[in-house]
């Protein structure tokens, strides 16, 4: 299948900045895969991010979206619609004072007729599990769910892309859940390909595909086992492995042979059952 | 604390008066206002209090919370009554002791004017309080939509308003937040000559000001990720109807009008 | 005596409105000096008001706080006192930088105290080194730093306070991994230098992990007090209050539930690897 997202040496550098913060980025995405994109502050995640509906466009090198090149302006609109975003502070992305008109804003501005926007507003808020907050004013809602009506008012556009911008960021434990599992679902039930940015190794191990990025460049990028499985080099990029791995690796480097390919606590916990009988 | 506040707070609900159409109740509120200045005699004062007693029952709004919106406006009330009490002309005097004078003129006029700004203020918030902000700003916005023709953005301006509207709570949080956290460093915003609490305000409002652009940037980039494009063009989920029940309630509003002015007219 | 004694602490948001909330429910607890404490529990668990009440921001609905046995709200200068002896740095303090130069802004707390300019200017280069901050960045404007040296200035402020109790509400949200173990360290250098107590309130559970105490949070209540491995082993109720365990305690109740026979108290990767690998040497057989 053609990749939706394809980048070809992509290079940006920010006004006044001593360094580019993309350096000849390549990279090739499947439609419906779940990647994470993990890297310290500074590394160009953003950035990367930024460049795939053009809110960014490339200094040199090229974004193509499902074959639309974001330098080509006639293609503006299709290429937001294609690829919803979602940044780190649910507060600033929240533009209405009732959920479900925050959730219509984008449709509205698209020019859709109003059934058909009141039809997709209740099935982007049902996907995201917000349906009966429908009503609420957005600044009672908790983080988690802010978070999720932000998706949804992206996702009643119909995305094929979402790229999400450490949207677990300032959440607690239980929005994080929430939040990831939202993602999580919408990629393997709707087909929904999914970028998502963030630091929280544990959300990483749930991906199809691992990016770490590291001055402007993808360093590594492979299956979460395969990623996390170079443990030296990720701690030598200041990043940290998931605890199972550093776990796994405790015991191997004791004499054990256990995968690192069990990242999660439970495929973690039954590797362990198995080599302990 | 600030967020003690309920000036302008909405109440959700579904109550008659809730489920009204936006332009209905901005367009009652206004003669509301003008009926409320044509009321000259008691008769009319008590009407108007019967009809406003009247809405907030079927609203479900409980009285207690009329009253408490009115507190902010204590020290106007206060200096309303004084005013008129104390400097109101006249020979049919009650009181007097040395220069302070009272008259029966005064004392009339005292009471007739408190009434008016808590009747005028309860009724105003009366709309804020069953009209969601943003039902508040898409009644505004369809009203005025004619000045479009004479160039004049409305579409901007009611979205600027929502925003606005969207915004203030998480300020007054923000503000809260900020200020909480300069007099954890020994701020004292509390004491001082008015020239040295000015300048203790700035730790609160440079942080403030700096978070809001920070906001309003981000905000601006999350709209444009979600293709807004200025109002060409743009449709609306939520269409207004105005039906039975919005002409029964112009219907009620004007036999309020004509309830004070024949009161007015008989002099009662 | 305990340093910090909350006595039936119980703080009411909008009173006697529709949006009356208890956000503190009659809450008792004492804190002793040097202690190294988590504060944890969701978000609206009460943390944030709770600890506003340490440093007498807020006034407590009913109940007063003790700090060395003395009331904090006694009088305006007690709680003004209070305010000095216990610092807190709220979530996101970077948003609170405001001066002019990083300098003058870690001095204002210090200026507040009406402290020596002598006395001012030695707080302030100790608490930037504290912190990690180089003088060569004293007389740069706030603005200009990045993220993490936003934070570890505004953290610095409070420190140039020196108090004797360290609030930090959420003190790494949002950084890398990197910037978090760096600031943790260096948090907990500023403890062992100054002998003060450290409460730090978190939902992150590889920063409770190196608290000696865990306090867990739930709507204005203690549900569990105690020792990392004793609130760890509470995994069912931890779950019931939205928290998350650590990978390590996770696990090692996955292999227990499996049958393997692992001691209670394990909460960290080392504590549960030296376990497996002695079951192992043992010749390791599960029960």
């Amino acid at each position: 299948m053609d990749p939706i997202i394809r980048i070809k040496n992509l290079t940006y550098t920010y006004p006044d900045a001593p360094g580019p913060a993309l350096d000849g980025v390549s990279l090739d995405v499947a439609p419906g895969t779940f990647v994470a994109v993990l890297g310290s502050n500074g590394s160009g995640k953003s950035t990367l991010a930024k460049h795939l509906n053009a809110i960014l466009l490339p200094q040199s090198g090229k974004v193509l979206v499902d074959g639309m090149d974001t330098i080509d302006e006639g293609s503006l609109l299709p290429i937001r619609r294609k690829v919803g975003m979602v940044f780190q502070n649910p507060d600033n992305q929240i533009v209405a004072n009732v959920v479900e008109d925050d959730v219509a804003f984008a449709l509205e501005n698209l020019g859709v007729e109003p059934r058909e926007i009141r039809r997709r507003v209740d099935e982007a808020l049902k996907q995201v599990g917000m349906y009966d907050f429908r009503l609420h004013a957005p600044h009672l809602l908790s983080g988690g769910q802010k978070q999720r009506v932000a998706i949804a008012g992206v996702l009643a556009m119909g995305p094929e892309v979402l790229v999400l911008d450490e949207p677990t960021a300032m959440l607690d434990p239980r929005g994080r859940r929430e939040v990831v599992g939202t993602v999580e679902r919408l990629c393997r039930e709707k087909g929904i390909t999914v970028l998502l940015i963030t630091h929280h190794m544990d959300e990483a191990v749930r991906a199809d595909r691992v990016l770490i990025m590291d001055h402007g460049h993808i360093v590594m990028d492979g299956t979460p086992a395969e990623v996390f499985a170079r443990a030296d080099e990720l701690r030598a990029l200041s990043l940290t492995v998931p605890d199972t791995t550093a776990l796994i690796e405790k015991l191997n480097a004791a004499g054990m042979h256990l995968p690192l390919s069990a990242l999660t606590p439970e495929a973690c916990a039954a590797a362990i059952k198995e080599a302990l009988s | 604390m600030l967020k003690d506040i309920t000036l302008g707070q909405y109440f959700p609900g579904d109550t008659p008066v809730h489920r009204l159409d936006p332009r209905t109740k901005l367009i009652l509120t206004v003669v509301y206002i003008a009926a409320l200045f044509m009321v000259k005699t008691w008769g009319g004062y008590i009407l108007v209090i019967a009809a406003l007693a009247a809405v907030t029952f079927v609203a479900h709004i409980r009285p207690r919370a009329l009253l408490k919106g009115l507190k902010p406006l204590i020290f106007i009330i206060v200096f309303t009554a004084v005013l008129n009490l104390f400097f109101t002309a006249g020979d049919d005097i009650l009181f007097q002791w040395r220069f302070i004078r009272v008259t029966h003129t005064g004392l009339e006029r005292a009471v007739s004017m408190v009434l008016r700004v808590m009747l005028l203020v309860s009724g105003t918030f009366m709309l804020t309080y069953t009209t969601s902000p943003l039902a508040i700003t898409d009644g505004l916005e369809r009203l005025l939509s004619p000045l479009n023709r004479l160039h004049v953005p409305v579409y901007e301006l009611s979205l600027m308003m929502c925003i606005a509207l969207r915004f203030i709570p998480t300020l007054i949080e923000e503000t809260d937040r900020i200020m909480s956290a300069q007099k954890a460093r020994g701020a004292d915003l509390e004491t001082g000559s008015l020239p040295e609490r000015a300048k203790a305000l700035l730790p609160l409002l440079i942080p403030l000001f700096i978070s809001a652009f920070r906001r309003a940037d981000e905000l601006a980039l999350a709209m444009e990720c979600r293709c807004y494009n200025g109002g060409q063009g743009r449709t609306r989920m939520k269409q207004l109807h105005m039906g039975w029940q919005d002409a029964a309630a112009f219907g009620l509003g004007a036999l309020l009008v004509a309830g004070i002015l024949i009161l007015r007219r008989l002099g009662i | 005596m305990s340093l910090l004694e909350l006595r039936n602490l119980t703080h009411v948001y909008s009173r006697g409105t529709p949006f009356e909330k208890v956000a503190i429910d009659h809450l008792d607890l004492d804190i002793g000096a040097g202690e190294t404490l988590g504060l944890i529990g969701h978000t609206g668990s009460g943390k944030s008001t709770l600890i506003s009440h340490l440093n007498a921001l807020l006034k407590p609905t009913e109940g007063t706080v003790l700090f060395s046995g003395e009331d904090i709200y006694s009088s305006k200068a007690a709680m003004r006192h209070a305010r000095f002896r216990v610092g807190v740095v709220f979530q996101y303090p970077e948003y609170q930088l405001f001066e002019e130069t990083v300098y003058a802004d870690i001095a204002y707390g210090p200026k507040n105290q009406r402290l020596s300019q002598q006395e001012i200017d030695r707080r302030v280069r100790e608490a930037a080194a504290f912190v990690g901050l180089s003088e060569d960045q004293f007389n740069r404007s706030p603005l200009e730093l990045s993220g993490g040296q936003k934070r570890r200035a505004a953290i610095a402020g409070v420190l140039a306070m020196e108090p004797e109790v360290l609030v930090l509400d959420e003190p790494t949200a949002g950084l890398d991994p990197a910037g978090r173990e760096d600031l943790l360290e260096k948090l907990f250098a500023w403890k062992d230098a100054s002998g003060g107590t450290i409460i730090l309130v978190t939902h992150d559970m590889s920063i409770a992990n190196r608290c000696e105490r865990l306090v867990v949070l739930e709507s204005g209540r203690i549900v569990l007090d105690g020792p990392p491995e004793i609130v760890f082993a509470a995994s069912e109720q931890l779950r019931g209050s939205g928290l998350d365990l650590p990978a390590a305690a996770h696990i090692a109740g996955l292999l227990r539930r499996a049958g393997v026979d692992l001691p209670a108290a394990i909460y960290t990767v080392d504590q549960l690897a030296d376990a497996i690998l002695s079951l192992r040497g043992k010749g390791g057989r599960p029960c």
